[in-house]
């Protein structure tokens, strides 16, 4: 099996447990408040770090490199509320473009 | 919002391609995980060389979430096992949001008919773009790897609602930078977890 298809398996049966945990098992009790915040800040904590390794990893080293411009550019759509796929192309050209000039 | 997924799953779609999925490993993957954040977070960590374990655990960390946002919908839930599962499924975020999730207004077939619209989207969206992605082999042509950032980017501001999701961005950001030229790739994306006692010391 290959890296992919082991991925979707393992994600998508880890996806559909997490999704039934209220619906399907714990029907009407609810968690702590606290450790529901606490579950909240996991995405922001992640989405952070995946910026970070997207923008400025490679392999094991931090580089400044034409990624940065999308990153910048893609940083000012996403805080003026721009659509996803907007971001997306944004960040592609303006690496693309530093690319091409740097 | 339809056609926002559609393009959100296009771009799920390009990206996974450019990280060495097939086609159909990246339709099929929308159409049973049905997760955005979690799959582009997945592909972004096989692409940087993070490995499938790595890759597998970070992705399931972002989905993490929907235990808490599914035990606030679940008393709306009717009917067996199987049939609670297979609508549990289409609880996502936005579906949950506009179906009054976590409000006494919550209304079961509004999330329902959502979820249905956006799933559709999202699966045909993801088809698109991954026969588009086909023809791109580098992922760093047409800027495909910087725009990645971006997409994390745009997904974690609609993800800053409090000051502490704030805190733990930065903190969770501050994580990977130090462990990134000290473990593997992966595994930094995953410590940054570590971030939410930022949120446990001060709730």
């Amino acid at each position: 099996m290959s890296n992919a298809w082991a991925i979707v398996l393992a994600v998508g049966a880890g996806t559909v447990l997490l999704k039934a945990v209220g619906p399907v098992g714990v029907a009407d009790r609810q968690l702590p408040a606290r450790v529901s915040s606490l579950l909240s800040m996991v995405g922001p904590a992640i989405l952070a770090a995946l910026v970070v390794s997207e923008a400025f990893a490679h392999g094991r080293a931090l580089v400044v490199d034409a990624r940065v411009a999308g990153l910048a550019a893609g940083a000012v759509a996403a805080v003026a509320r721009a659509p996803f796929w907007l971001v997306v192309l944004v960040g592609a050209g303006a690496t693309a473009v530093a690319r091409l000039i740097g | 919002m339809v056609p926002a997924v559609f393009a959100l799953g296009a771009s799920f779609g390009v990206l996974a391609r450019a990280s060495h999925f097939g086609a159909a490993a990246a339709v099929i993957m929308s159409a049973t995980t049905f997760a955005g954040s979690a799959q582009v977070a997945s592909v972004s960590v096989l692409g940087a060389g993070g490995g499938v374990a790595a890759a597998v655990v970070a992705a399931l960390l972002l989905n993490v979430r929907y235990a808490p946002i599914g035990m606030t919908v679940a008393h709306a839930f009717r009917g067996s096992r199987a049939r609670r599962l297979a609508e549990a499924q289409l609880v996502v975020d936005e579906s949950w949001a506009l179906s009054g999730g976590g409000t006494p207004r919550f209304d079961r077939h509004v999330m329902l008919g959502v979820g249905t619209s956006i799933w559709v989207a999202w699966v045909g969206g993801t088809a698109v773009g991954a026969l588009l992605g086909g023809v791109v082999s580098d992922p760093s042509a047409f800027g495909l790897d910087g725009a990645f950032a971006a997409l994390f980017l745009a997904l974690l501001v609609t993800q800053l609602t409090s000051r502490r999701a704030v805190a733990a961005a930065i903190s969770g950001a501050a994580i990977a930078a130090a462990l990134t030229p000290l473990t593997p790739p992966g595994i930094p994306i995953i410590a940054a977890t570590a971030a939410v006692v930022v949120g446990w010391r001060r709730g």
